[in-house]
């Protein structure tokens, strides 16, 4: 496939700032700032920002792409939860402020409670397992007022951070929220956005973050195979190693292939279907992927020391975010079933 | 960095009016059909209906017109396969000379065989098999011992090939056997032989576990073919033959053939199915749709004129597992005890494809030969 323009700006970028040194640091709670300022001077987390609100106006496709190609070298930055954010609050015509952003709630069902005093807005409430909320400038929240959803920007200050995190020791934050909104902070959200479409464009980038380690995944299993010898020759030689990486490797492509189709929908309106299938898909590929992935790399892919778990930590946290398989599964499921067998097959080629 | 690309299926705006026509046509031409029928899927088997989707212009539609094709693209003649896979169209009357022999012709063959034989293939009416697997030759093609010796005028050939699908029913073989000195790949050959007009062919059933007669022993003893049968150039047959399989692996019939449990199953389950079964559905449908994004890539690949065997073997590898697991699946949502003699949609279907799975993952080539084409491609090999 031939990559974009914005797609090697970022192998590049990522390529000279992403080191494992960081990646052990930022895991100690050392927020890798200098990486950070290269990525924004770069301007990609306003990929998905349109022209006059300060963005590109690129296609979405090609603006979530970066997230593959961060993926594979699992670059330690709220990357996704910035283009998220900055796309929320440009549908709703609020100022993007610069600095690393994250989006609230994150955990299906949390809702925050946004009401209204003469000119001010209130928000008030709790939201769970905020990625990177210690480290954002601000949030942009989505809550709903009078049955319409509202986007919120909410600054450091209005809440309080508790700190949690996920298998990869990724911040993901519980921040208690009792703040008071001057109403340039508040607007409705752009047509079509609500809660459902926030989790679908978070599950999308997810996917495609998922793709993209384990991408690396491959190619690191695959490596270490022609280099690591046992029984006087490579490991990869032997059958039974190459079916490994086989099974890997189809995984893989297919979730990849599922990856792109959801960045490509999330362009189209957030069409569920397609981003509904690359959660499934992806999320199951992490699993095996993973888990294939050590069994090739054998004892020394378990030590803290190589770098292997820096991807497998993050798939095992990955797939359960923005929603599993199963909660996925299940909406595709209730769909079509409730379509019934005769439009099966005519849901399936017009998704 | 090792990457196995699968390119955004090419857009095609004719597509969506083309599968409304293909779709009323298979609803007029398929209501007799029982479920148990549907269920053999494309080892189906009927020229009658073959002959209608000839006049549909829908075999060989992508082949020049001036061989009885319709110059349409790859997508569009996706559209027609994967319509009639999901509706359980009998279209093995036609399936292997429209996805590969046709194909193949038009590539190497000459202008008399083509002018001859393209025009019947798109009217329906000629039917091919392959004669590639050997006794001692399976999943080991190179291993291949039937050998043609050139004789005045024309080959002699002697051996014996397996597994021959519906060389009972065709008109012709495309033959893969030896033609000169060499080992393994070398001198190595195709012919095109006319069944109906070759002596020295004995083609006798093998039944298959479930009972059906679809592969047959064909035995070659002295059988004479004029040199006119040599299909492409002599010794390349090795080359040939490898650059048919992208096509054979990568289409719809190597992730549908279960297709039509999932569908009976949904009617079975009904519109508010329990949740463990909403997760199952949606969990095939997903794998389902990923499949179909991935064969209609390699689709456009072959359009482009690329080689995407590696990414054929992708898809017949996780194709065949997806088509495995569905009967596995409904089998433990739906209480029931499978019977063939059953004349339930759903048992009928599920009793059918459950004897039928275990050749998924094994024709077209084996699931270990497509994990050792992906090792070459991961440069393991």
């Amino acid at each position: 496939m031939t990559e974009s323009l914005i797609e090697a700006t970022a192998e590049r970028l990522f390529g000279d700032h992403i080191t494992t040194r960081m990646l052990a640091a930022a895991e100690q709670g050392t927020f890798p700032a200098e990486a950070w300022q290269a990525v924004e001077d770069a301007g990609l987390p306003r990929g998905l920002v349109p022209e006059e609100a300060g963005g590109f106006g690129m296609p979405a496709a090609e603006a979530l792409a970066i997230l593959r190609v961060a993926g594979r070298h699992v670059v330690p930055l709220p990357l996704a939860e910035t283009m998220a954010a900055s796309w929320l609050l440009a549908g709703a015509g609020l100022d993007i402020p610069d600095g690393p952003l994250t989006i609230a709630p994150v955990v299906k069902g949390e809702t925050l409670t946004l009401s209204r005093r003469g000119q001010e807005w209130h928000l008030a409430g709790t939201a769970t397992r905020i990625p990177w909320g210690r480290d954002a400038v601000a949030v942009a929240v989505l809550a709903e007022h009078q049955g319409t959803p509202m986007v919120v920007r909410l600054d450091r200050g209005g809440f309080a951070v508790t700190p949690g995190s996920n298998l990869a020791r990724e911040p993901r934050d519980t921040l208690r929220i009792d703040a008071v909104l001057a109403p340039s902070d508040v607007a409705p959200a752009a047509s079509g956005v609500d809660a459902q479409a926030l989790r679908a464009l978070g599950a999308t980038m997810r996917s495609l973050q998922m793709a993209g380690a384990t991408a690396s995944l491959l190619s690191m299993s695959t490596q270490y195979a022609l280099d690591r010898t046992q029984f006087g020759k490579p490991i990869g030689k032997f059958q039974a190693i190459q079916h490994s990486l086989a099974i890997l490797g189809s995984h893989q492509a297919a979730a990849g292939a599922a990856a792109i189709g959801a960045a490509e929908a999330v362009g189209e309106g957030l069409r569920i279907f397609p981003i509904a299938v690359a959660k499934i898909r992806a999320g199951e590929a992490a699993g095996l992927c993973a888990s294939l992935a050590h069994q090739v790399h054998g004892a020394i892919g378990f030590t803290y020391e190589h770098s292997l778990h820096y991807r497998t930590r993050r798939l095992l946290s990955w797939r359960n975010e923005f929603g599993s398989e199963s909660e996925w599964s299940l909406l595709l499921g209730r769909h079509l079933a409730a379509a019934g067998p005769d439009r099966l097959w005519p849901e399936i080629t017009s998704a | 960095m090792v990457d196995l690309p699968f390119a955004p299926p090419p857009p095609c705006p004719e597509a969506e009016t083309l599968r409304q026509e293909v779709r009323s046509f298979l609803a007029d031409a398929l209501a007799d059909r029982t479920p148990a029928q549907r269920a053999e899927s494309w080892q189906g088997h009927d020229p009658e209906f073959s002959r209608k989707v000839g006049v549909k212009g829908w075999i060989g539609m992508t082949w020049p017109k001036q061989y009885g094709g319709q110059e349409r693209s790859a997508l569009e003649r996706y559209v027609v396969l994967e319509e009639m896979l999901a509706a359980g169209a009998p279209v093995s009357h036609h399936w292997i000379a429209d996805r590969q022999s046709g194909p193949l012709l038009l590539r190497v063959g000459t202008d008399e065989q083509k002018d001859t034989i393209l025009p019947r293939i798109a009217r329906g009416e000629a039917m091919f098999c392959i004669g590639m697997s050997e006794p001692d030759s399976g999943s080991d093609l190179a291993a291949t011992r039937t050998r043609a010796t050139s004789v005045q005028g024309g080959y002699v050939v002697n051996g014996t090939k397996v597994w021959t699908s519906g060389a009972h029913q065709a008109d012709y073989m495309i033959l893969f056997c030896r033609t000169g000195q060499g080992e393994r790949h070398e001198g190595t050959s195709q012919f095109l032989v006319d069944l109906h007009a070759t002596s020295g062919i004995s083609i006798r059933p093998i039944y298959a576990m479930t009972g059906e007669h679809h592969f047959n022993e064909v035995v070659f003893t002295d059988a004479f073919l004029p040199e006119t049968s040599l299909l492409g150039k002599e010794g390349d047959g090795w080359n040939q033959v490898t650059s048919e399989l992208a096509y054979e692996r990568s289409g719809p019939e190597r992730f549908l053939s279960s297709f039509l449990v999932m569908s009976e199953m949904l009617r079975v389950l009904g519109p508010e199915p329990s949740e463990r079964a909403a997760i199952a559905i949606g969990r095939l449908a997903a794998h389902i749709h990923a499949l179909r994004r991935m064969s209609r890539s390699v689709a456009g690949m072959l359009q482009a004129g690329e080689n995407p065997a590696l990414q054929a073997a992708l898809v017949k590898e996780l194709g065949n597992s997806l088509e495995q697991e569905i009967p596995e699946i409904a089998r433990l949502l739906v209480d029931c005890e499978p019977s063939l003699e059953s004349e339930d949609r759903f048992l009928a279907t599920l009793s059918l494809i459950t004897l039928h799975a275990p050749s998924f993952s094994l024709r077209g080539g084996t699931r270990e030969i497509m994990r050792g084409m992906i090792a070459r491609g991961l440069g393991l090999r």
